[in-house]
């Protein structure tokens, strides 16, 4: 079977990460890196094939150039090949073009399961995976912090999961085809190994544009976005208030200052 | 005045307080109308009225408890194709933000997520947002179709303003989307007596300083004095002294207290993100390079298990 799994290269969260004056993200002033929650979603994408389960994994990025670098990372873990969707037109785009654009490569790919982090490190909406499924047409399994897949090759497939819902948790399944996305509770990501940097250099990064998906550039960018940034303004930092050392008294000299407060 | 449809978040027909703070944030913008899926509407309608709905959708169908996400968008897409509303409002939980995200790709309608607050504006309502772990806030409205916004818990004081909503049975059409994903089991979370994480007006978190499960009695001991919630860093989470479901930060959940006491935690980046809105912060760290005194309004340089003792009994002294 065929797997996708998607992955995003953002601004480093470590970084002082800002705006430009149009009001989209600055990916300029802070190095950017492969999100590191969708270092889950590569490794639970591994673990399936580990179990037994025959598939090809795909890497799929919408980025600018340096994206490049999230796929070469991913294949660097495992897997064997990547598209990059890469298109001037793509700057500014947000979740709802986003999803048009991965929703468009993965129907051109092919797929029977495509693995999603469960939100991106910078806009961290954590929608993405949904809109997939909705303009797929496939179940959403998401927010797993367990994930199966079982039955493939045998007429099918199912995947299962354990998501922790609103009010409760959930055991969660589905037939394949279908989206999911997977929590950092999946377990940690492995490294690259040099064997697998090594490797990596010879997979093959597909290169796509608008053009070869059948988007017109006026579906996507910052112009099409159906929401728009009025202001975006720096909070001025936290006032830092008194820091005391504990000579016996911090307790008490807390609790005056909760009073003073009205908390208690 | 065009509705504001409210998607109302419960457990079994008992209305979880952000559906209140949405409510009285709908008012703002129209005439507030309230959508309740699945059981329990008829215990649910008095309080939503208490609380401004003029009207409640109310869609009784099995397949919104039995499946995942899919059949609730089929009931708010159907009900808002039905009229115009001028909004929709949804509590921005996990199911909330994905229910939401599903509606807007099919009314074709621009989306805002984790907004903290909602004005009126003169193209249709306007968001505040607070991004990069919030260090930004940011101003944003909607320009294509029905502005679709999920809010964060505590982004408005639930306010009162009874009245005697119409009640309308909506029988959905269910796509065979609706029935994709199935709910095998659901574990409710074991209740207990202290308030929820998103909804406290003080949270008490211990972190990796705590240093074992035993020991986070002297956070509930604290939490309890201050009737506050407890919550945990994803270090004491992920060594498995407290449950996952009280992880504050990135991958856990937000919240945005009145006042907010971090013990034994570093206050690393992800751990702001859940963090950095409340409205207090103090902190208890034997580090005085800790990074989360950078946040703070009063901080404690020292060792917890002798700072937090005495501040249950200083606090239990003073009530
Ligand atoms: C993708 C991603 C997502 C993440 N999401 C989250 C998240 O949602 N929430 C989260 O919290 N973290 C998250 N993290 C982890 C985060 O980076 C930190 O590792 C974590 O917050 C550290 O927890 P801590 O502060 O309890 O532990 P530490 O950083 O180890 O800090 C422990 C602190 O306790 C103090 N201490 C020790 N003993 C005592 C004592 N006796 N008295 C007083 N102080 C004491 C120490 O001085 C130290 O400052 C995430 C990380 C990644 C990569
Ligand atoms: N530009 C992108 N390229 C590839 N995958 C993406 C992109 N944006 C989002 N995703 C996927 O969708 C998930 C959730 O993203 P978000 O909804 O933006 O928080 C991520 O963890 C990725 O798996």
């Amino acid at each position: 079977m065929k797997i996708v799994v998607c992955v995003k290269y953002v601004p480093d969260a470590t970084g002082d990460r800002g705006f430009n004056d149009d009001g989209t993200t600055d990916r300029e002033s802070v190095d950017s890196l492969l999100s590191e929650l969708d270092e889950y979603a590569i490794e639970q994408a591994l673990k399936i094939v580990e179990s037994g389960v025959e598939a090809e994994i795909t890497y799929l990025t919408v980025g600018p150039d340096d994206a490049k670098d999230a796929l070469r990372k991913a294949l660097a873990m495992g897997g064997d090949n990547a598209i990059h969707v890469n298109d001037d037109d793509i700057a500014g785009t947000d979740a709802l073009g986003t999803s048009l654009i991965l929703a468009k490569a993965i129907e051109d790919a092919g797929f029977d399961l495509v693995v999603c982090g469960m939100a991106s490190t910078d806009a961290s909406m954590g929608v993405v995976p949904a809109m997939l499924a909705e303009r797929l047409g496939v179940p959403q399994v998401t927010y797993l912090d367990e994930i199966t897949v079982e039955g493939v090759g045998k007429g099918g497939g199912v995947v299962k999961g354990r998501r922790e819902g609103d009010v409760a948790t959930e055991l969660i399944e589905a037939s394949l085809p279908a989206v999911v996305s997977v929590t950092d509770r999946t377990g940690e990501a492995r490294y690259p190994s040099f064997k697998g940097i090594m490797a990596a250099k010879k997979k093959t990064v597909v290169s796509k544009d608008l053009d070869d998906l059948g988007i017109e550039s006026d579906e996507v960018g910052l112009s099409a976005a159906w929401s728009i940034v009025d202001t975006a303004t720096k909070r001025p930092p936290r006032a830092k208030g008194e820091v005391v050392e504990d000579e016996g008294e911090g307790g008490v000299q807390l609790a005056a200052f909760l009073a003073a407060k009205k908390f208690i | 005045m065009a509705e504001i449809l409210v998607l109302v978040d419960h457990a079994d027909g008992a209305v979880r307080k952000p559906t209140l703070e949405l409510l009285t944030l709908a008012r703002r913008l129209g005439e507030p109308a309230a959508v309740f899926l699945g059981k329990g509407a008829e215990g649910a309608t008095e309080t939503l009225g208490r609380y401004g709905a003029q009207k409640v959708y109310v869609v009784d169908a099995p397949e919104v408890d039995e499946y995942l996400v899919a059949p609730a968008v089929d009931a708010l897409a159907q009900i808002a194709g039905g009229g115009e509303p001028g909004a929709i409002l949804v509590a921005s939980s996990n199911d909330g933000r994905e229910i939401a995200a599903r509606v807007a790709v099919r009314l074709e309608s621009g989306l805002i997520t984790d907004a903290v607050d909602v004005e009126a504006g003169p193209e249709g309502p306007v968001t505040e947002q607070s991004v990069f772990a919030a260090t930004y806030q940011v101003k944003a409205h909607v320009t294509k179709g029905t502005p679709i916004i999920t809010v964060k818990p505590n982004a408005a004081t639930p306010e009162e303003a009874p009245a005697t909503p119409a009640v309308e049975a909506v029988t959905v059409d269910f796509t065979t989307a609706a029935t994709g994903t199935k709910v095998v089991s659901r574990a409710p979370r074991e209740k207990s007596d202290r308030p929820e994480l998103t909804e406290a007006d003080i949270v008490v978190s211990g972190g990796r300083g705590v240093n074992g499960a035993e020991n986070f009695h002297v956070i509930e001991s604290v939490a309890d004095a201050l009737g506050a919630a407890v919550g945990a860093s994803r270090a004491a989470v992920d060594a498995g002294w407290y449950p996952h479901s009280h992880q504050v930060g990135q991958t856990g959940t937000q919240v945005s207290p009145q006042l907010y006491v971090a013990v034994g935690i570093s206050g690393a980046i992800q751990h702001r993100a859940g963090m950095q809105t409340s409205k207090t912060i103090v902190a208890i760290n034997k580090d005085e390079d800790a990074p989360i005194f950078d946040l703070v309004d009063y901080g404690v340089v020292g060792d917890l298990f002798k700072v937090m003792p005495q501040l249950e009994a200083e606090i239990n002294k003073r009530k």
